[in-house]
Order: structure tokens, then sequence, then C-alpha cells
């Protein structure tokens, strides 16, 4: 069985912090990660790996440095590294993000299964799974938190609002996968240090997915991002300190002022 | 000159990280309490390659060289100085004698198990009337044939009574003495005449196993001679230096978990109107932790990389030295200034800095006290310029 996971590198945002006077993102010094949800659908891979054997191949598009990130996920186990870094896919919306993935997915080529994680945090869109499904016209689950792949298959729970549905689909398919499907390994000390001095990560431009420049990056993004701003502050609460009674009498006055009731 | 960290250390650094504060961290104050030797967190650590990070992979270690080991050091010892404490006596001196020293067969046959974490190593060289003048000490190995017959006893043995597998300095010549008349064994916890004695009650490091050993006609067989018979001195100084280093990225860890604790402390405690962040003295405190905390981590990491370059002379020895002692005060003081920022808070069970308080306190006593350390550091220099001193 050969599984492609989809790997973003996504700053670590539980350690971005606010510029208080501008209220824009303090990037600076903010570590890369592999987006957590990511590192679920690669703890799959690998768990599907130890059952029944499997390559396990990981896929990432971004700058050249997004090369640590699958770094990592050799470590953690994957056997093969893939780095889609170019600047002619620089600026890319979903659409053409999933577009180049889907073009280099063609050209892995034979693969079972496709897994993506569930969204990433920084652009939080959960479309790119999604969307190289369709490119690829191959099945899709989404929200996956457990799986099981028999007879050319894979059986999925798919976490809805209530409950959850159980989906099965014909292989090849693309699941995206969520946080409650496990708890990620951690690299072995000794892994960590082969996945930078032993492994080798591949890296593919444009040309070497056959891509039309067109296609891909800013040039192949439909959606263009016009304006960006923070939401206004919001104004300071109101506490009324005075006793029970009294303070319900002014609570219903300043609603009534506000013509709120 | 590139003072930076290669990319797989940034990364072992962030695994260690989290390994520490999710699996070790939420136990830390109960393995204190309780004086409990954290058996789970040695297992789970054995499997990430954690209890032999500095051995080559041929030996069952992560290869991450002397800068991986401190890496290590350095983060566990941010949460728990117990379990940091257990690691250092099984992989940094440990296993440690075994891999400077040891012959071929013996590092496949003890040492892989030991950097795999199956095994527990401990180094066995003070006894009650050998302390800070180890060369005073007396367990006697007599040969017998394809033996060594053992006697004597050991005393505050770190891991001695959880250790499968312990090195051990005896004397084989008195006449001789530490020059040529000590050698180093391999003692397996089985062999017949090993015991061990009662466990330690300690102000800190609660959790790390200290215990007395006793060996009585133990034997051991002649192939268990570590390193040069009759060199066993050397063996275990060299073992010593070594393990100097990554004791005192301990400490830094320490340090900068006092210094961070401070800061937050000092952020969000108000007096007079104001977070006591405001008022110099604290900030001198913090100021002055923060500025041998920064040449600590330089000396320690400079001294690691020249372990890791293979030059281990006497500047080696010397730097070593140097970083015990340093890093046993800066810690020391981190600790007790940490305390002194949190007033009563840090005086009370419940926090942390109280058990760190305690915890720090041991480095400035074992593996060779400040005081031998400083003696080492000035004879080193005395003998440059051409001055033997004994
Ligand atoms: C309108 C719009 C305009 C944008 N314009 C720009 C721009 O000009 N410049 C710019 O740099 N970015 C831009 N982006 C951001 C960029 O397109 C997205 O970050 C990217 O497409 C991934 O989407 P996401 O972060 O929402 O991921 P999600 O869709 O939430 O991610 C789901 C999963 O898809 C997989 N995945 C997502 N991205 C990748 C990837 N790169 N490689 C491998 N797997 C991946 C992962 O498995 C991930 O868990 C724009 C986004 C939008 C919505
Ligand atoms: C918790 C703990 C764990 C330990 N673990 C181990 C272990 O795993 N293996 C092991 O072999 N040992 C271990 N030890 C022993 C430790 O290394 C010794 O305690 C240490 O070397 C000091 O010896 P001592 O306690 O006998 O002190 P002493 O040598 O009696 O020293 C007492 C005081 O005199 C000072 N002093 C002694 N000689 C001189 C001198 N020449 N000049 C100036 N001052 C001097 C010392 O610095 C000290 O202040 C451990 C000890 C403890 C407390």
């Amino acid at each position: 069985m050969k599984i492609v996971v989809l790997i973003k590198q996504v700053p670590d945002t539980t350690e971005v912090k606010l510029d208080p006077r501008t209220g824009t993102l303090i990037r600076e010094g903010v570590p890369s990660i592999i987006n957590p949800e990511d590192k679920n659908a690669l703890e799959e891979a690998l768990k599907l790996k130890e059952q029944m054997g499997a390559q396990v191949i990981v896929l990432s598009m971004g700058p050249p440095q997004a090369e640590d990130a699958l770094r990592e996920a050799l470590a953690m186990g994957a056997d093969e590294a893939i780095l889609l870094t170019d600047r002619a896919f620089a600026g890319a919306d979903t659409w053409a993000t999933a577009t180049t993935l889907g073009l280099a997915l063609k050209k892995i080529g034979d693969f079972d299964l496709v897994l993506a994680g569930r969204q990433a945090i920084d652009g939080d869109t959960a479309q790119v799974g999604p969307q190289v499904a369709e490119y690829l016209k191959i099945p899709q689950i989404t929200y996956v938190r457990e799986l099981v792949v028999e007879d050319g298959k894979v059986r999925a729970k798919r976490a809805i609002e209530d409950g959850y549905e159980e989906i099965e689909a014909k292989l090849p398919a693309l699941l995206t996968i969520t946080k409650e499907a496990n708890t990620p390994r951690y690299p072995h000390a000794g892994a960590i240090m082969n996945a930078y001095r032993e492994r080798k990560v591949t890296f593919w431009g444009v040309k070497d997915v056959d891509a039309n420049p067109e296609q891909v990056g800013l040039q192949g993004s439909p959606t263009q991002v016009k304006r960006s701003f923070s939401p206004p502050p919001k104004e300071p609460g109101q506490i009324i300190k005075s006793g029970p009674a009294e303070a319900a009498k002014e609570l219903v006055a300043i609603l009534r002022q506000k013509n709120i009731i | 000159m590139d003072f930076t960290f290669p990319k797989e250390y940034e990364l072992l650094r962030r695994m260690i990280r989290e390994f520490a504060e999710k699996e070790v961290a939420p136990l830390a104050e109960e393995i204190d309490r309780d004086e409990r030797v954290p058996f789970e967190i040695i297992k789970k650590a054995a499997k990430l390659g954690l209890m032999g990070v500095p051995f080559p992979q041929k030996y069952g270690g992560a290869g991450a060289g002397e800068i991986g080991y401190c890496i290590l050091m350095e983060e566990m010892n941010k949460v728990c100085g117990s379990t940091a404490t257990i690691i250092g006596a099984h992989t940094g001196i440990g296993a440690m004698a075994i891999y400077l020293d040891g012959t071929e067969e013996q590092k496949q046959k003890y040492l892989v198990p030991l950097a795999r974490g199956e095994k527990i190593a401990a180094f066995a060289l003070t006894e009650p009337n050998a302390g800070s003048d180890a060369a005073a000490i007396q367990t006697r190995a007599i040969r017998d044939g394809n033996y060594f017959i053992l006697n004597g006893s050991k005393l505050w043995i770190t891991n001695g009574d959880i250790a499968d597998v312990i090195s051990v300095l005896a004397v084989t010549d008195p006449a001789l003495g530490a020059r040529g008349g000590v050698t180093a064994f391999i003692v397996e916890k089985d062999f017949p005449g090993f015991k061990v004695g009662r466990r330690e009650e300690k102000m800190g490091i609660r959790g790390s196993p200290t215990a007395e050993l006793f060996f009585e006609d133990c034997r051991v067989p002649a192939e268990n001679v570590l390193g040069q018979f009759g060199a066993g001195f050397l063996t275990f100084m060299k073992t010593l230096d070594v393990g100097r280093i990554s004791l005192a990225a301990g400490c830094l860890g320490a340090a900068q978990q006092a210094l961070k604790m401070s800061m937050e402390f000092a952020k969000s405690r108000y007096q007079f109107g104001a977070p006591i962040a405001a008022k110099q003295a604290i900030q001198w405190m913090i100021a002055d932790m923060a500025i041998e905390i920064e040449a600590l981590r330089s000396l320690v990491y400079r001294t690691a990389w020249m372990m890791d370059s293979g030059n281990m002379g006497r500047e080696f020895s010397t730097m070593a030295a140097m970083c015990k002692v340093f890093g046993s005060e800066v810690a020391c003081r981190a600790a007790d200034m940490a305390v002194q920022i949190h007033g009563g808070m840090g005086y009370m069970k419940k926090y942390p800095i109280e058990r760190m308080y305690r915890d720090v306190r041991i480095t400035r006593i074992f593996e060779g006290t400040n005081e031998i350390q400083r003696e080492i550091i000035a004879r080193n220099l005395f003998r440059n310029i051409g001055l033997r001193l004994r």
C-alpha cells in the first residue's frame, strides 16, 4: 500500500503574540511546526504501515524552509519526503494549492490513500483536502477520527455535530483526519539525527510536476485578498456594584435607555 | 565561528521539551514527595532513545554526542531534578565509563542494552572513607584464576539499588595506589557476592535512588576489567570529566526555569500598586540570573563541542571542572534568588521553586565537590607554566 500524507508547515500559533500597539501578529522568532492535524494524519499512516505494511510519502508545498517539517515527518517514520517549492507556486490560494498538490500526486502515481489534516491552524479554511480529492476525482471522507483499510476499501468514522457517520469508500480515496483520531508519536532521538544527517528530501518545481504556470501560484488563484483587518477591540464592559435590588433597577434603566427592552 | 545549533539539535530539543513538559513535569511533585523512582518515565524515555543520547547508533545510542546529551539534561532538569539525576548517573557516568574505555566486546555486551535503556547503569567510586580523596578507596580486588574477587563497600551510589550494570573502582595493588594499583570493573547485579544496602533519605533529588553497595567475595570475570588493568583511576577521572559537562547542562536548565518562574511571578505579583518587577531590587536579581545563564550556556556547549570534536586533553578537563563549579553555583544562586523573589510563595511546598531549591543543592557536592574542582582547575593552570602541585 502507498499512502501520501499532505503536510503543511505553519507558524506555531500558540507562540504567536499580538503587538498590543498595532494589533498585528508578531511573527518574529515564532517557531514553525507541522500543522497539528497533519501530525494526526501522519500518525494514522504510520499506524497502517505498522499494521499492514505501507510506504508512507509525505508531500508539502511551501517555501524552502518547509523542508524542516518534512524532516520531522521523516524522523517520525515517513519513508519518503517531497517538497514542492518554486517561486511560481507562491501566492497560491486554496484552489491553486490543491491543484499543485494534485499534480504532484498524479506524478507520484498509484497511491492507495491520501491523508490530510482536517484544517490548517493558520489558513483555517479546511478546503485543501476536499479540493485535492475533487481535482483527482477520487472519493473523500472528511473529519475522520477512526479508519480501517480492508479489501481495497476504507471504512471511516466521520465526526458530525451530534455523533458520527460510518462511511465506506473504494481506494484510492482521500481522508481528512481530526485531532481526536490519535496522539501523534514522539520521534526517536536517533531518528531525529538521521532525518538530518542521512535522509533525503526531494525538491520538485513547476517543471517537475508538469504544471502550467497559469494553473499555480498567484496566477492560478481565483481568490484575491482585497483587504485584511483586525476586528475593532471590544469596549470594556460595565460592572454594576450596588446591591441586588438596586443593581436590577439600574440594569433595567440602562437597557431601556439603549432601547434593548 | 558559528554559535547556532544545527537543525537536528533544534528538533531534538523540541521533542525533549515536549516530552519533559507532558510526560515528566506532571509527576515531578509526587516523585519528590513520595521518594518514588519514576520507572514509567524511564521506560518511555528508553523507547525514544533518551537513555543513550550521546552514544553512537552502532552501540544502541541516538548518536547525538555530548551536545545532544547536554540538551537532554538541560530540558529534563527544568522540570524534574530526580529524573535528570537518574539519567545522569546512568548515561553520563555509569554507561559513559564503558563507552570511553570498554573493549568492543564489552560495548556490545553492556553498552548496547544500557544505551537502549533496557538496562540501568550506576557508577561506584565513593566509599565511607574515600569521598573527595578518591585515591583512598579500600575496596579490594584479588585475582583468582579467570576471576577477580571483590571485597568492600561503596557509599551513596546513585541508581545503586536499581542498576543492572555497575562500573566499580577497586584496589588491585595497594603498594601502587592510584598510580597503577587501582582497576575498574564492570559488575552485574547478579554476580554472586554483590548486595545492595538501604536507600538513603535525602534533602533533594528524592526520587533518584541513592544506595550503599556491598561486595562480599563478589566474583567478577577477568574479562570484565574495564580499561587497562591498574589504570582504573584514569578511567574514572576521565569519565567524571565528561559527566561534569552534562551536570552543568542540568544546572543551566534549572537556572533558566528559576528565571522564567521569577519573571512570571514578578510580572503578576502586585505590591504598592505596581508589579514587583518595577522594583530595582527585583530587576537586579533578574538581570544577574540572566547574565550568569548566558555565560553558563556558552561554557557548557563550548566544552561539549570540544568533546564531540575529539579534543579531550588537559584543557578539556579544566573546562569541564569550570562547567561543574560555575554551573552548580549559578543554579544555586538562581534558585535562591527565585525563592527570594517569590517571597512566602517560594517557601511553600505547593510551588515548584521550593523543590528546585532543594534539588539543585547537591550539584555543588557530588561528582567532585566544588572545592576539589577549583583545586583541579588551579593545578592544571599551574602545570601549564611548569609547576606541578600535588
Ligand atoms: C482567499 C485566499 C487567498 C490567499 N492568498 C495567499 C497568498 O497570496 N499568499 C500566500 O502565501 N497564501 C495565500 N493564501 C493562503 C493559502 O492559500 C493557504 O494557506 C493554503 O492554500 C492552505 O489552506 P489552509 O491554510 O486553509 O489549509 P486547510 O485547507 O485548512 O488545510 C487542510 C489540510 O490540507 C493540507 N494542506 C494545506 N496546505 C498544504 C500545503 N501547502 N502543502 C501540503 N498540504 C497542505 C494539509 O494536510 C492540511 O491539514 C490564501 C488563502 C485564501 C483563502
Ligand atoms: C545524593 C548523592 C549522590 C551521589 N552519587 C554518587 C554516585 O553515583 N557515585 C559515587 O561514586 N559517589 C556518589 N556520591 C558521593 C559524592 O561524590 C561525594 O559525596 C563527594 O565526592 C564528596 O565526598 P564526601 O561526601 O565524602 O565529602 P568529603 O570529601 O568528606 O568533603 C567534606 C568537605 O571537605 C571539603 N574538602 C575535602 N577535601 C578537600 C580538599 N582537598 N581541599 C578543600 N576542601 C576539601 C569538601 O569540599 C567538602 O566541603 C553521591 C553523593 C550524594 C550526596
